[in-house]
Order: structure tokens, then C-alpha cells, then sequence
């Protein structure tokens, strides 16, 4: 079949194994972050690191869009779904996600709220046409792949004059979270946590191109490939990974260059630009206030942003107690250093975020990964 | 029957309405001219609130199911072909010759009865290919807006030949998983229909009545130990439900599982697992190990099972775990579904 069992071949796989089995040193291990969700959920679903040597170690970054949203703007959106009169649209995983005490949008939407679950921001735009009596809001998250769709939805609504549709914007930037990730004490100081290079996101760099990662690469001397979804395109991405390290090399290489170029889209750059501004600083659940690591709408658009039209207070939110999301998000711990998981957390009843999205490492390592090792032990 | 219905249904233009569940005139003439005249039959035709039978010896098996599917017709079926699939595929499950069925319709207010009407008759062809009877009925109506045009529970009767016994706690470590075909098609198929998702695609739904590939697959293989349509939750859902039922684990190899090009791409497009997307015309079959080819030519020997794959084993575990080789080399589980993938697929 085209581009799907082309890039899962069981045959390419094993040659790439031996390949990197041949050229990891013996004196050393190698771990590896990939930054994004999708690489973490290719990893289990495929069984990557079943192919791996023991030398290489992958360690679950932050990049899944649902996981890093702080509990209080979770909170702000379960107000917003309760407020009488409007109708709250949101991607499918945002909805089970808890948020202050175990709060979620598909409780909310249970005891009667207006919370629709949309595919695309157009099914959005289509339900406030339809609902002018409602304030239809747009609950937007996601790294850089999102936020060209929520800026022409935004031009959508400003052209058409959609006065009843608003977006509450939660969209961050994928270079900042590496760069603090690189800066954090728990990796500079303390070294407790060691990584020797990333796998750069794949669909993020189709958008802002691979040119982002070169100042921190060469600034932290850490290798990065950009690496495609696929499970052949993250082995190949980390053998080159793996040669780089062997050399001392730390470049910005490309493994996913039938997608991603050096520039980007400059088109899906430029109308993000137009629609969205950095802001100074945003939580992320785990890495806590980063700068410039997320933006916000435009004050041309500021009649359809969601946090000026309903005054939201992004207050402080309650993660809850014992729940290693944090940690986990930072690399600092596995989902199996945390007391709930397998416990009282699993994808059925998840108390943090990394359980609710197939692309968390919690719910990764439970769906796919639970019968290695402690198995007895986190047996439902 | 005209004497009593002096102007006839108006099933061109006619919509439900509240008479129509009213118990009276209105309702007689529903259930006449709309599900008697197509179901048509001895022991519905009598009009009884109940129909009155002899079964032979032998284990009576029963069961029900509601219908909901969203929308109502779809590529390569309606919820009217569907509901009778669905009962007659659970009572053929036990290993069972399906002998009739009942139907309780939850009618709209405002549904037009052109679409009713053309439910009943796809019902009424799927029943008569089948060769089970719709036997007695139960029609209600509900205010607009309460119902989403019309809900169908059908329950089905049979009864299970002397010597078989089949039963989804009787899998055991050495024997062979088998299913009878490409998995995936219904959910996808409806799927492409959704208001807010229609995409183009071929599939259709695999909607089928399997009572007779069953009889074909007992018949070569007396000693099956479970089937188990995979219907919602797919696959990977029916082989956890057998692997917890009868407390062992299973080992499958993705490789083996059919799959039509066409789901494995909208599936990928989607951001769904085909494992997990609903069949209605699939079952799961384990037997003895020893007894896994003779019950494979069996199943491939009829057309619903044309293209059926052993695709692995049950093993010994305590904690039930179905685990899978994956294409790519690697392995995992196949978990249950968290959450829910699909709404309201059948």
C-alpha cells in the first residue's frame, strides 16, 4: 500500500537494527528525546525499542499538545463550557482531560453543558453560522501544526464578521519548550537527567522548517534530526543520531525531508504572524512559566479572543496529589516512577494528563507497553 | 383490511406522528400496512401480542440488541438490515440455529414514513434471505426531538444442535484464534456518511447475517470453543472480552489480520486503530490448535469467510493480556479501548 506499509517494513527495520546495533559504542549508551507525542506513540505501537540495543534509550518528551496544557486553563475552559449560552468546540482529547478536582469537559457536557466534539475548526465556524443566539467558542490548543487552521479561522470570522464566534487560545511554541527543556536545572546542574540528542518534531517542522533548532543545537551542543511519524523514519532518524554522537557532532539534521524544508511554509508562518503575538510567559503543566513559549490573538482580533470577551482569570489550577505529570512531561521520571499510574490513573479514569492522549507517555506505556518488566504489578 | 383503513399510509409524503403510537386506529394501520405487509408472515399475520411456536429439543439461546446507528442508511446497509443482522449474528454466536426474531421500533415524531417504510423493507429482505421471521413486534412513538428518527431492538431466538457447546469461557492456552475476514469495513463505512467527516471511499459495510457460515464451520469442526462477532469496539475488543472471560491470554501477529488497503488508509487519515474499529459481518472463531486448518478451509469454503486467517493463539496468562507481534518486528499489547472511539456506530 503507498506510504503507509512502505514506511512500517518489517525487512527495512531489521537491516536499520543492525545497523545501529553495529555502530552504537560499547562504552557508552545514548538517550535519545523525542520531543513529540507522535514519536512516542510510534515507538509503542510499533514496538521500536524492541529493535533497539539497551545501549539506546528514549526518553518521552513534551510534545503532546494535550499534556502540557496547565490544569487552570483546563479549569478555564470548564467555565467557559458553563457559562449559560455558550457552546464550547473542542479536539476529542481535550474533553476527559481533568482538571481541578478531576473536573472535565465530558463531565460537563453530561450534566447538560454545550460541549461539541469537532474534527476541524470548520465544524466550528459552522455551528456558530448556525447558532447566531449562541457564543460559540473555539477551545484552541496544539503546537505550531495547529495554529495556521486557528489563524484562518480567525480571518474567517473577522472577514465574515462572525460576531458570535471567539477562540481561547492555547498555542505554544515548539523551540521554546526544547530550549528550556536544555536550560532546566534537572539537566544542567543536578544531571540527573542526561540527553544526548533529539528527534525533532516532524509535522511542527513542516511548518516552521528546521532553521528554529539550529541556534540551540549549536548553543547546547546537542545533536538534533528532524524525524518523520513513522517507525522506519524514527529508527534511520535515530542511527543518525547515533553516528552524530559517535562523531561529536551537533547539527541540525534532516531525516524527514520528503515533508520538512530548511524555511518551513512560509505562507502558514506569515498568517500566524498576522493573527497571533508572542506572549511574554505561559504555564506549561511540567516545565512551569516559559517565556515567549505560546501566543496570543492579535488585538486586531481582540472581539474574537475568548480571554477578553468573557474576562477569563487564568488563575492557578490543582494538579492532582501524587500525579507525576510534571516530571514525566520534563523527562525527569517514567510513567512507571509514578505512585498512580496503573493504580487508580489509567486511560479509563485518568487523574493526569499524560493518560488521556494516545500520544502521553502514560497512556502509551499502559496501552502498549504495560507486560514488560513490572507487569504483575499494574495488571487491572 | 381497506374497509377498516378507508384512505391508505401515505408513505410517499407521510411523516410519523404522535397517533401513530396512540394505540389506536392510527397505530393499527401502521403496523398493517407497514410492518405486517412486509414481514409478512403466518404467525405475525395472526396479530397476536405474542407469537406462539413449537421448537424442537435441544438448547434454546436467546438474545437481544438495540439499535442506534447514526445515520440510518449507510454504504451497504440501513439500521433496519443491520438490527436483524446484529440479533441473528449473537444467537448464531452460541453456535445456534437463529429461528425468529422479535422487533421493537422507537419511532420519531416527524420521520417520514417514505424512510421508515424503506427501513422495514431492507428489514423485512434481510429476514427473508436469512430465513428467520420477524414473528411479533412492538411499534412506539416518541416526541420530536426525543428520539433521532427511529431505534430498533430486535431479539432472536434459537436453538443450538446436540453436542455443540460453545461459549466464550471455554478458550484454552494451545488453541487457535482464528477471524473470517477483512475486519474494519463497518466503521469506516459509516463513518465516511457523518455529517462533520464525509469523505469519498469504496467501502461499505460488511453487514451479514452469519448463522450459515457458522452451520458450515460446526459442521467441519464440532469442537469450536468460542465465536464472537466483533461488532463495536472491533477485533481487539472481541479478543479481550474472550481473554478475560475465560482467564488466559492470546498472542496475534499484526501481519495476519486482513485488511482492505482502503480501511488501513482511512484509518490512517483518521487517527483510528482498524483492531478497534466496529465489523458486522466478522466473527472470531478459536478452536483446538490441531483443528485450526480443517476449521480454516471450512470458513474460507463459504463466502463470508472467504478471506478468513488464523491470526494467532491463546497462551497461558493470569493478567489476560492480548499481545501482538507488530508488522514493523516489534511487540505490545492490544488493550482495551479507553473511552469511546466511535459513537453510535450500530
Amino acid at each position: 500500500m503507498k506510504y503507509i506499509d512502505e514506511f512500517r517494513n518489517g525487512d527495512l527495520a531489521r537491516g536499520l537494527a543492525a545497523r545501529i546495533a553495529s555502530e552504537v559504542r560499547d562504552d557508552r549508551d545514548y538517550r535519545l528525546m523525542e520531543f513529540c507525542g507522535g514519536h512516542t506513540h510510534a515507538i509503542f505501537r510499533h514496538g521500536v525499542q524492541d529493535l533497539m540495543p539497551d545501549k539506546v534509550r528514549f526518553i518521552h518528551g513534551p510534545g503532546c499538545p494535550v499534556c502540557v496544557l496547565p490544569v487552570a486553563r483546563i479549569d478555564c475552559a470548564i467555565r467557559l463550557a458553563e457559562t449559560p449560552g455558550v457552546t464550547l468546540c473542542s479536539y476529542g482529547d481535550m474533553l476527559r482531560v481533568p482538571g481541578s478536582k478531576r473536573r472535565s469537559l465530558i463531565k460537563v457536557q453530561a450534566e447538560g453543558g454545550d460541549v461539541r466534539m469537532v474534527y476541524s475548526l470548520r465544524d466550528a465556524l459552522r455551528i456558530a453560522r448556525a447558532n447566531p443566539e449562541r457564543q460559540v467558542v473555539f477551545f484552541a490548543i496544539g503546537f505550531e501544526t495547529t495554529t495556521p487552521p486557528t489563524a484562518l479561522a480567525l480571518l474567517e470570522a473577522e472577514a465574515e464578521g462572525l460576531a458570535n464566534f471567539s477562540v481561547f487560545c492555547n498555542h505554544v511554541l515548539t523551540p521554546a519548550a526544547i530550549q528550556h527543556i536544555l536550560e532546566s536545572p534537572d539537566l544542567r546542574e543536578m544531571d540527573s537527567v542526561r540527553i544526548d540528542g533529539f528527534l525533532g518534531p516532524s509535522h511542527v517542522s513542516s511548518v516552521i522548517g528546521s532553521r528554529p533548532y539550529e541556534f540551540f543545537a549549536e548553543e547546547f551542543q546537542r545533536p538534533v534530526v528532524i524525524a518523520g511519524f513513522e517507525p522506519l523514519d524514527v529508527m534511520q532518524a535515530t542511527l543518525m543520531l547515533i553516528r552524530q554522537i559517535n562523531e561529536g557532532r551537533h547539527e541540525v539534521e534532516n531525516q524527514y525531508r520528503r515533508v520538512v524544508t530548511r524555511d518551513g511554509n512560509v505562507k502558514a508562518t506569515s498568517l500566524v504572524a498576522e493573527v497571533f503575538e508572542l506572549r511574554p510567559s505561559f504555564e506549561w503543566r511540567g516545565l512551569g512559566e516559559v517565556p515567549y513559549s505560546a501566543l496570543r490573538i492579535r488585538e486586531r482580533f481582540a472581539a474574537f479572543d475568548a480571554e477578553r470577551r468573557f474576562t477569563l482569570d487564568v488563575g492557578k489550577g490543582r494538579d492532582v496529589k501524587g500525579c507525576a505529570c510534571p516530571a514525566i512531561l520534563r523527562g525527569t521520571a517514567t510513567p512507571r516512577d509514578c505512585k498512580l499510574f496503573g493504580t487508580v490513573c489509567t486511560p479509563d479514569n485518568p487523574m493526569g494528563s499524560c493518560m488521556v492522549s494516545s500520544e502521553g507517555s502514560c497512556a502509551a506505556y499502559w496501552t502498549y507497553g504495560r507486560f514488560r518488566g513490572r507487569a504483575s504489578e499494574v495488571a487491572a | 383490511m381497506s374497509a377498516r383503513f378507508p384512505v391508505r399510509l401515505d408513505a410517499r409524503r407521510g411523516v410519523v406522528d404522535m397517533t401513530h403510537g396512540g394505540g389506536g386506529r392510527a397505530m393499527a394501520q401502521l403496523i398493517q400496512e407497514m410492518f405486517v405487509r412486509h414481514f409478512d408472515n403466518e404467525l405475525l399475520r395472526k396479530g397476536n401480542d405474542q407469537a406462539a411456536f413449537d421448537v424442537g429439543a435441544g438448547r434454546l439461546v436467546m438474545s437481544t440488541d438495540g439499535h442506534v446507528v447514526s445515520p440510518i442508511f449507510f454504504p451497504g446497509g440501513d439500521i433496519g438490515s443491520l438490527a436483524v443482522h446484529g440479533t441473528i449474528n449473537d444467537v448464531a454466536m452460541a453456535g445456534a440455529r437463529p429461528l425468529y426474531l422479535s422487533a421493537g421500533f422507537i419511532l420519531e415524531q416527524g420521520l417520514p414514513l417514505a424512510d421508515l417504510e424503506r427501513v422495514v423493507a431492507s428489514m423485512a429482505e434481510a429476514c427473508r434471505r436469512a430465513g428467520v421471521p420477524v414473528v411479533t413486534g412492538d411499534t412506539k412513538v416518541v416526541e420530536r426531538g426525543k428520539g433521532d428518527g427511529v431505534f430498533i431492538t430486535t431479539t432472536g431466538i434459537g436453538v443450538v444442535p446436540d453436542g455443540i457447546d460453545i461459549s466464550g469461557d471455554l478458550a484454552r492456552p494451545g488453541d487457535a484464534v482464528l477471524v473470517s475476514g477483512v475486519v474494519g469495513n463497518h466503521g469506516v463505512a459509516i463513518l465516511s456518511e457523518r455529517e462533520n467527516l464525509r469523505f469519498e471511499t469504496s467501502i461499505v459495510s460488511d453487514s451479514a447475517a452469519l448463522h450459515e457460515l457458522v452451520a458450515t464451520m460446526i459442521e467441519a469442526v464440532p469442537d469450536i470453543h468460542c465465536l464472537r462477532d466483533p461488532t463495536r469496539g472491533g477485533l481487539a475488543t472481541a479478543l479481550n472480552e474472550l481473554s478475560l472471560q475465560s482467564g488466559v491470554g492470546m498472542r496475534i501477529d499484526e501481519a495476519a489480520i486482513p485488511l482492505l488497503p482502503e480501511v488501513a488508509s482511512a484509518c490512517e487519515l483518521l487517527g483510528l486503530d482498524p483492531l478497534y474499529v466496529a465489523n458486522e459481518g466478522k466473527l472470531v472463531a478459536i478452536c483446538p490448535g490441531h483443528r485450526a486448518d480443517r476449521l480454516l478451509a471450512a470458513m474460507r469454503s463459504h463466502p463470508l469467510g472467504r478471506d478468513a486467517a488464523i491470526i494467532g493463539s491463546v497462551v497461558e496468562d493470569a493478567q489476560g493480556f492480548v499481545q501482538m507481534r507488530t508488522s514493523f518486528g516489534g511487540e505490545r499489547i492490544v488493550d482495551w479501548l479507553a473511552g469511546e472511539q466511535l459513537p453510535r456506530i450500530c
